[in-house]
């Protein structure tokens, strides 16, 4: 009976010691097959051990990038029926090169399908970033940046959400439950009918999660820091300086028309993000950016 | 025989502790992105030498910090690829693509072109015909360069304090 209780425990420690989802699965399925060569758990015992392992790693991360890419795309397009694209070829150039090489810089550079930014042809002061790196900023929000450092960290903050991937974190619990099960019992070859229909209303409802958080009421306030103290990393990395994120702040704060269907209603109050990010930094400088590049910034947007 | 039993039981405790470095040391990976990069320096800036496709297996070389060094099947081409491109797990691609591979177990639930994918795709546009994919196509055709990446940080006396991922 001894010899027993210090071989669960082993047993118990070796699921413990390694961590990572996919290793504990490993683990899981070589410990219970141990166990029960030694005689210390029932065949029908590690059948159940191994398969709420399966269970519980049933996760976010079980998503593929090709997957976060379809959503992105679907969400994306929700997007663009509520604003329309800004066909200007300059400005859309422009933060492309400025996103695309600040998102080269970050912890995730590489994503399915690349990140791609859009200008919003809108008033409202708004941005989104899709999980599958589709990032979309208004007119009206360029307008609030005073400086390429600015636009940098408005982009930056985007890119922060897609790295930590905020979006997919509001997909009900319950649903991606139900799409990674139809995933793991789905057939090798091509889809049949009824489990297209099937997925393609799990991936509605993942859609309609998404786009809900984003445009109608918001991410968490926890999200919104975050994603500031991501862009004001990025942004340093890359060299630019962080103060342009309190610049743009200090303008949206005076822009933003209370009960607004955009920032005014999705995201903390610029008062209150400036405080959060002044408690986690210390004083940036306050540098002006070069003349040369304050004159491409204001070049590049003055149709705006 | 107590004692046998014991040292069997300890030996595989200590393979099944050892198991994820064992996998590590074999060093193949898989390109989770629609167009990985090969890179000539491991930094965001490299010049790109080579491209792999979604599924492709590489093997490992280096490692310097988020950045791997690989070369692709024929080992002919060697460059630096971020490990936000690469995955571990092994990317078993629907039949009649390209690099087929057999015997995928139905624990591997990370199959590249199942779950949500051009079908669902299709399918998803059919139910809202609303929803318009014409600039979201677009959007996804501007690229940019390193070089156009360097050059605009050059010309903007923009100034990196370190290259790109974590160290």
């Amino acid at each position: 009976m001894k010899k027993h209780f210090w071989i669960t425990g082993l047993i118990m420690s070796a699921i413990l010691t390694i961590t990572a989802c996919a290793a504990v699965e490993q683990a899981t399925t070589l410990a219970t097959v141990v166990g029960q060569t030694a005689g210390v758990i029932s065949p029908t015992q590690g059948e159940a051990i191994r398969k709420s392992t399966v269970a519980v790693s049933k996760s976010l991360e079980d998503f593929t990038p090709e997957q976060e890419y379809y959503i992105g795309r679907a969400v994306a397009a929700v997007v663009l029926s509520k604003y329309p694209a800004y066909a200007n070829t300059q400005v859309n150039q422009y933060i492309n090169t400025l996103g695309q090489t600040l998102a080269a810089a970050s912890d995730k550079p590489e994503i399915f399908g690349g990140y791609h930014f859009l200008v919003l042809d809108s008033d409202d002061i708004n941005a989104f970033a899709t999980p599958g790196g589709h990032i979309f900023v208004t007119r009206g929000l360029i307008r609030c940046c005073p400086s390429e450092d600015a636009l940098a960290a408005i982009l930056a903050h985007e890119i922060g959400h897609v790295r930590l991937r905020h979006g997919m974190q509001s997909i009900e619990k319950a649903r991606v439950t139900e799409a990674l099960t139809v995933l793991a019992t789905e057939s090798a070859k091509t889809l049949g009918s009824r489990e297209v229909a099937q997925l393609t209303q799990t991936f509605s409802g993942a859609i309609s999660d998404i786009a809900n958080s984003m445009i109608n009421n918001g991410y968490s306030r926890t999200f919104e820091y975050q994603a500031d103290q991501a862009s004001v990393v990025l942004v340093q990395r890359v060299g630019y300086n962080p103060e342009g994120l309190i610049d743009v702040l200090k303008i949206m704060e005076k822009k933003l028309k209370p009960g607004g269907h955009d920032f005014a209603k999705t995201h903390p109050a610029p008062q209150d993000r400036i405080a959060e990010i002044r408690s986690h930094n210390r004083t940036f400088s306050s540098v002006a950016a070069p003349e040369i590049r304050q004159e491409r910034f204001l070049n590049a947007i003055a149709r705006i | 025989m107590l004692r046998i039993r014991l040292i069997v039981f300890a030996l595989a405790f200590l393979g099944v502790l050892f198991l994820p470095i064992y996998a590590n040391a074999q060093g193949t990976l898989s390109v989770q992105v629609k167009e990985g990069e090969l890179r000539a320096t491991p930094s965001f800036l490299g010049k790109i030498v080579d491209r792999a496709a979604y599924g492709d297996r590489v093997n490992l070389i280096e490692e310097r910090g988020a950045w791997k060094k690989v070369s692709l099947k024929n080992g002919k081409i060697q460059g630096w690829m971020h490990s936000s491109a690469l995955t571990t797990k092994r990317l078993a691609l629907k039949a009649g693509q390209t690099n087929v591979q057999t015997g995928a177990t139905q624990n591997e639930l990370a199959l590249a072109g199942k779950g949500f994918n051009e079908q669902v795709e299709a399918s998803f546009q059919k139910e809202n015909r609303n929803l318009d994919y014409t600039w979201i196509n677009r959007m996804e055709t501007f690229k940019v360069s390193p070089d156009q990446m360097r050059n605009f940080l050059v010309q903007g006396d923009v100034t990196p304090s370190s290259e790109g991922g974590k160290p």
